[in-house]
């Protein structure tokens, strides 16, 4: 079985979540005893995808910036050049418009977010807002499979390898980026975060945030919020965590002034650690937390500035 | 302007998760099923804002069994001119894809319209699959969607901010969280759903190439670990010294 796995070039860089799906399509790779050629596009070093894993690079230099049908014959065009019969690819923004049309186009079955190597054409994934599993079998003969963002990891196994220039032509886009409006140029985007802090009503008011951002900034943490926050405006729509909102799923979330009502929860049950902060004992969150304190918000957190800001002068 | 919006039958976000038959399916028993809500609250919500905006038609779409028609009357209800059942099981996202395809290709659709995923199978595939066999372009999670002429403009958010996106319909968009808010159904609204017209389809079969071999729970949490709110300091040196995670 060889595998082509694509990896997206977001503004000359490499995301995380395109640096995942290049280890979990080597590492799948590897326990079938097949190859892993990696596709991207732009101007980019390619040659350091070589360090998760892959065998092979192939770099599209031409194609800056591409929409989903491009992406598509792209990957297309180089699954056959690399004789693959699977198809791997992120679960990101980008990876949901290529994913299903490649599928079509390829006539192959797909399973979208896995979060483990699959067992032979048995696929893991999560359901139900994370709050079961799925074991998909693809009875097809060829196969897409999309990552789903901070569940396998990046993982650097291997060392740079050669970058082989490829040549395709793909069609013009029709999804055309007309402007880009970054309300913050520092922070640490949400989907990509391995830590997380969190917090909702029972910050009052938004004025009260300065010890969120604050505790965020000491851990090295992106900030989020619950449904009922966003939805009275106090913090921005992409900070909503939650079903309805996005599903993060970082090594360490800390929720304050969160009940942790079972819809907030299908958004970040994915977390490895969840440390719960809440005046309230009898608050749902803290069956589903690993660390739990029962306290106010206004007391409990510039307690953890302190100890994060002593903790990170002794690193 | 004629809009399809897609609608999906989902469990009430408050339900219990059990499965049946060793695994291999959801337990319905005393489960809630409602129009999933990416459908319903942002794709369904924001396709009538348009019509009344500028004219035109909303229909609602649906691949199930007769269980399908309470959740199609909500969205009759809410506003949608009328719905359209294709009469087979949802076995998978490119079945499904294929039978409304098949039923859209003959019929003008300017905008077809889906929620981001469904929150029962987050699979998100069904809406890329319809724009590839349409042969429309399509825009994955916009949170903001307006129309002029034949012209779309949307917003996605992005890291640390939006991206402003445009398309010339007829399009596939899905719906993210943003699109339009909630609107719960008036009274007129409920009775005028039960004569509008639902048209069912009974398609020919579709082969699936995916299936579920059985599901899981995922493994259940330990007891939470309780610190005192004035030794809340010690939390630090826990995250590091035992969860190894700062």
């Amino acid at each position: 079985m060889n595998i082509l796995v694509f990896a997206e070039n977001q503004n000359g860089k490499f995301p995380k979540s395109a640096l995942e799906a290049v280890s979990f399509a080597a590492a799948w790779a590897k326990s079938v005893g097949g190859s892993c050629t990696a596709i991207t596009h732009g101007q980019i070093d390619a040659s350091v995808l070589g360090n998760y894993g892959c065998n092979r690079v192939l770099h599209l230099a031409s194609l800056a910036a591409a929409d989903g049908e491009q992406i598509t014959a792209l990957v297309i065009a180089a699954a056959e050049k690399s004789a693959a019969n699977t198809i791997v690819l992120s679960h990101d923004t980008t990876g949901k418009s290529a994913a299903p049309r490649i599928a079509v186009r390829w006539n192959a079955g797909i399973v979208s977010g896995a979060t483990a190597i699959p067992h032979g054409t048995t696929v893991k994934k999560n359901v139900f807002s994370g709050k079961a599993i799925a074991h998909v079998n693809i009875t097809s003969e060829k196969q897409v499979v999309t990552v789903l963002p901070n569940a396998y990891g990046v993982h650097a196994t291997g060392a740079p390898c050669a970058v082989e220039a490829f040549e395709v032509s793909v069609p013009a886009a029709r999804v055309v980026v007309k402007e880009v409006k970054l309300e913050s140029a520092e922070g640490i985007p949400l989907p990509e975060a391995d830590k997380v802090v969190s917090a909702g009503r029972g910050m009052k008011g938004p004025e009260n945030w300065g010890i969120i951002e604050e505790l965020a900034k000491e851990l090295g943490a992106a900030t989020a919020c619950s449904r009922p926050v966003s939805d009275i405006g106090w913090r921005p729509h992409h900070e909503h965590v939650g079903q309805t909102g996005i599903a993060i799923r970082p090594n360490l979330y800390i929720a304050v002034g969160i009940s942790g009502a079972i819809q907030h929860l299908a958004g970040v049950n994915g977390s490895q650690v969840i440390v719960v902060i809440n005046k309230d004992p009898e608050a749902p969150f803290f069956k589903a937390a690993d660390y739990g304190i029962v306290g106010d918000a206004f007391e409990v957190v510039p307690q953890l500035i302190a100890a994060a800001k002593a903790f990170n002068a002794t690193k | 302007m004629k809009l399809l919006v897609c609608i999906s039958k989902a469990p009430d976000t408050t339900s219990k998760i059990a499965f049946a038959n060793g695994n291999t399916s959801f337990d319905e028993a005393g489960v809630t099923f409602i129009v999933n809500p990416y459908d319903e609250w942002y794709a369904l919500v924001r396709a009538l804002e348009l019509k009344e905006a500028q004219g035109g038609s909303v229909t609602v779409i649906s691949v199930g069994g007769s269980d399908y028609e309470q959740i199609i009357r909500k969205a009759l209800a809410i506003g949608a001119d009328d719905a359209v059942r294709i009469d087979a099981p949802e076995t998978d996202a490119l079945s499904v894809a294929k039978h409304i395809a098949d039923y859209a290709k003959e019929q003008g659709f300017d905008l077809i319209l889906t929620g981001k995923e469904t929150i029962n199978y987050n699979g998100s595939i069904v809406p890329g699959m319809l724009a590839e066999l349409l042969s429309f372009p399509y825009v994955t999670l916009a949170s903001k969607l307006h129309v002029n002429g034949n012209v779309a403009t949307c917003e996605r958010e992005i890291a640390g901010g939006v991206e402003v996106l445009e398309v010339t319909l007829p399009a596939v968009i899905s719906a993210a969280k943003g699109m339009a808010e909630q609107r719960i159904p008036n009274m007129k609204g409920i009775m005028s759903a039960r004569t509008k017209p639902l048209q069912v389809i009974t398609p020919v079969a579709f082969a699936a190439n995916t299936s579920v071999q059985n599901f899981e729970m995922p493994p259940a949490k330990s007891a939470c670990k309780f610190i005192a709110p004035e030794q809340a300091a010690d939390l630090i040196q826990l995250l590091h010294t035992e969860a190894k995670v700062i």
